[in-house]
């Protein structure tokens, strides 16, 4: 593994602060330019986000299909992006069925759909969940409070280029005749990173 | 570049222990996989990061058994690996110069 979250990369941080003050001195960031763009992006980043897209595609079958088979342009449907104000990073959005399940991890640093899911949780981010949920996985989901049926085949997406992935969960049984907020309402952040089952 | 590999194409990964930074993670070196799907031309970190000109390469999805990578575990995984990182294999898992 290549990165670590535990203030080794202070170096790394000291030489980011460094340029940033270069390119102020010479006049072409503006001192709070970057922390405009970070506030303006985290603010719209949010796992609602995320669970609005899972309630349309559990309504609509069509949006659905769509964004199985091309999450970025579907995203566009319901007015959100992978851009972040950046450079835009493919989405790949995997369905869970009764007969496969899907979670994802970031095994060489950290890398999440933040636009879709907010900042990530600080075990997403540790040696320990990147390590563990490729090898085993069921046992992982278990430590959750996640029993899923010995059956379920298991797929762990790892995140190691440039794609970012989103898990579509099952829809609950029962919640016929719900509107698309309220099925959003029942949709968590660890569902849409696959170690809950909504 | 342009991609070399259709979905199914099954694909070994480099097996080597660079001292600069990678993107093919530890546990998947050396490993037979297949092809799930391409996700279009990225340049490629591990020259990136080193100050290399690097010219966008194909990366792909490509999905392993769990066992093939830890020697257990029934489930699969996949991972995001740049082409060049990879050589098509044939069923038996021989590179086509070792037949």
């Amino acid at each position: 593994m290549s990165g670590d979250h535990h203030g080794t990369n202070s170096h790394l941080a000291a030489q980011v602060r460094h340029v940033e003050t270069l390119l102020e001195e010479r006049g072409l960031l503006d001192a709070s330019e970057l922390d405009r763009a970070l506030e303006a992006f985290l603010a719209r980043a949010s796992p609602a986000n995320g669970a609005r897209v899972v309630a349309r595609a559990w309504l609509d079958d069509g949006f659905r299909s769509r964004l199985l088979d091309d999450a970025n342009a579907a995203l566009a449907e319901v007015d959100l992006s992978m851009g972040g104000g950046l450079q835009e990073q493919r989405l790949k959005v995997v369905e869970n069925t009764a007969e496969a399940h899907n979670v994802i991890v970031c095994t060489l640093c950290s890398c999440y759909p933040i636009a879709l899911l907010g900042p990530s949780p600080t075990w997403y981010k540790s040696e320990a969940y990147r390590s563990r949920v490729v090898r085993e996985p069921r046992a992982v989901l278990s430590e959750f409070g996640f029993d899923l049926d010995p059956a379920t085949e298991i797929t762990v997406w790892d995140a190691s280029a440039e794609s970012r992935y989103m898990v579509l969960p099952r829809r609950p049984e029962g919640t016929e005749g719900l509107d698309e907020q309220s099925l959003a309402a029942m949709v968590t952040r660890n569902g849409l990173i696959g170690v809950a089952p909504v | 570049m342009t991609e070399r590999f259709a979905a199914g194409t099954r694909v070994r990964t480099s097996p080597t222990d660079p001292t600069h930074h990678t993107r093919v993670p530890r546990y998947t070196r050396g490993a037979t996989g297949t092809i799930v799907e391409s996700q279009g031309l990225h340049p490629l970190p591990d020259d990136r990061s080193r100050g290399l000109p690097c010219e966008p390469l194909p990366v792909y999805t490509v999905r392993f058994a769990a066992r093939d990578l830890f020697d257990e575990g029934d489930h699969a995984v996949t991972v995001d690996i740049w082409q060049t990182h990879l050589t098509p294999v044939d069923d038996e898992g021989a590179t086509p110069h070792e037949r």
